[in-house]
């Protein structure tokens, strides 16, 4: 069967209480045949580790509007590694400044979505990236 | 740093084992795993039951089900807290329902239960229903059993919001809680038939707003009080009897009542174990309900088979355009299965 649905944790690292962007991709990518956990605001990257594994999702989207991914980041793809997840497919949105987009990409993230992304582009990425279904 | 794709040609029995025994061993990762094949029914799913199924009936199951916004993954969450503190192991199967028209699915019933990441003993699944109209996803009971093998010992299975008669999740748990809201219905509502009925326990959740006191009086009067009472044998023969539920007020965001709840679950639980309780006649339904399910699949798969596939849909399309009565169409389809009746 390939038409079983990508299932995706969304999810919103750090401190800044903004999740109005993070509801409306899941929302959005529900929309698009997406299995989507939402986890909710202010988690910590041993949550997002924690959920992604127990949920077994094929792909982590973080969003991160407090400037804080330069430290949440890697350490979230640090902790995914370590637990046998480095197939998961690692996207970043939000505020993110095009210098450091280098290095995130260095440290394990596929794509970077900022402002202006729409949620069709978004879907197309992970249903072309996401990693294959077993 | 992605991992080589599984090849293709790798034995789904000697995966399906591999994963039992990892998951039975505490490999959380294989667990998750294991629970995906569950989901979408692959055979390695089916060797690694062969293997877990013996090993699990020792947890404790108990359904939470209610209205949307009831306050089910809040009352989860305060029972984890709870049963951890007791030393406790924990899983909990959280379903949300799939979209009928896209087939997508927002699962957000982790938002309350995000505390426990550090700890190896509490272990939270969304699950989607895909298209599973009972409560539950087709395969929620299977996962259950899954972790139920893999060692917890209390499984919460928390359905998705309910109305009146999603009843599945009773042949699903030793123990249903029903959760309602204050101020949700009048007496009628509570003697009406369907949900509250499959009820172990009523639980009356935000029992800090105004009404809550009331609903749970209003409630107790009638499922308790009104219940027929227990008859003498050879008084009404087998006739199946309603369940007389225990009925409990809490408040799941601060806790209270939380206690009162898991010692009642204990208690349910324990008054299982006699004889003539009840309790065989739900597992003989939970079992009677999984093997139901499989064999009806089992049935649509074979039917689709190519062998079978183009006289199967020309049946379907005689009985759309009305020359041919459902009925008729069945009895054909299983005796091209080679079953008569």
């Amino acid at each position: 069967m390939t038409d079983r649905p990508i299932k995706v944790l969304i999810a919103k690292p750090g401190l800044d209480g903004h999740d109005r962007g993070a509801k409306v991709l899941a929302r959005g990518l529900r929309d698009e045949g997406f299995e989507v956990v939402y986890t909710g605001l202010r988690q910590t990257p041993e949550m997002v580790a924690t959920a992604a594994l127990q949920e077994d999702v094929d792909v982590v989207g973080l969003s991160i509007l407090s400037g804080a991914h330069m430290t949440l980041v890697p350490r979230i793809t640090k902790l995914l590694d370590e637990q046998g997840l480095g197939d998961v497919l690692v996207t970043v949105g939000g505020i993110i400044p095009d210098d450091d987009i280098p290095a995130l990409k260095d440290a394990g993230v596929a794509e970077v979505f900022g402002p202006g992304t729409t949620i069709a582009q978004v879907a197309e990425f992970l249903r072309a990236n996401a990693r294959p279904r077993d | 740093m992605r991992e080589a794709a599984p090849a293709t040609g790798v034995d789904p029995m000697a995966r399906g084992e591999e994963l039992a025994e990892a998951a039975v061993g505490g490999d959380r990762r294989a667990l998750a795993r294991l629970l995906t094949a569950v989901e979408n029914r692959t055979p390695v799913a089916e060797a690694a039951m062969r293997r877990l199924y013996p090993a699990a009936g020792r947890a404790h199951l108990v359904g939470i089900t209610g209205p949307p916004g009831s306050g089910k993954s809040t009352l989860v969450a305060s029972l984890i807290e709870r049963v951890r503190a007791a030393g406790r192991t924990v899983g909990v199967v959280a379903v949300d329902p799939s979209s009928p028209i896209t087939g997508g699915a927002l699962l957000g019933d982790r938002v309350r239960m995000q505390a426990y990441a550090g700890d190896r003993d509490v272990f939270i699944r969304s699950m989607a229903s895909r298209g599973h109209a009972g409560g539950l996803a087709s395969t929620s009971t299977a996962a259950a059993a899954v972790m139920d093998a893999a060692g917890f010992d209390l499984i919460l299975i928390e359905t998705v919001g309910t109305g009146q008669s999603e009843v599945e999740v009773a042949a699903a748990a030793d123990t249903t809680v029903v959760l309602e809201a204050p101020e949700m219905g009048d007496e009628v509502q509570a003697i009406k038939a369907g949900l509250l009925e499959v009820a172990d326990l009523v639980v009356v959740n935000k029992g800090d707003r105004p009404g809550a006191l009331r609903t749970a009086a209003q409630l107790r009067a009638m499922l308790v009080a009104g219940a027929s009472p227990k008859v003498g044998a050879g008084d009404a023969g087998d006739r199946p009897r309603p369940k007389r539920p225990e009925v409990l007020v809490t408040t799941a965001s601060t806790g209270d009542g939380v206690d009162e709840l898991l010692v009642a679950l204990d208690r349910h639980r324990e008054a299982g174990r006699d004889e003539g309780s009840g309790a065989e006649i739900a597992r003989l339904a939970r079992a009677e309900a999984q093997v139901w399910a499989i064999l009806s699949d089992r049935l649509r798969d074979a039917l689709h088979e190519p062998r079978h596939a183009e006289a199967t849909r020309a049946t379907l399309v005689e009985v759309a355009e009305h020359r041919l009565d459902p009925y008729a169409a069945a009895d054909r389809l299983l005796s091209t299965l080679g079953v008569d009746r």
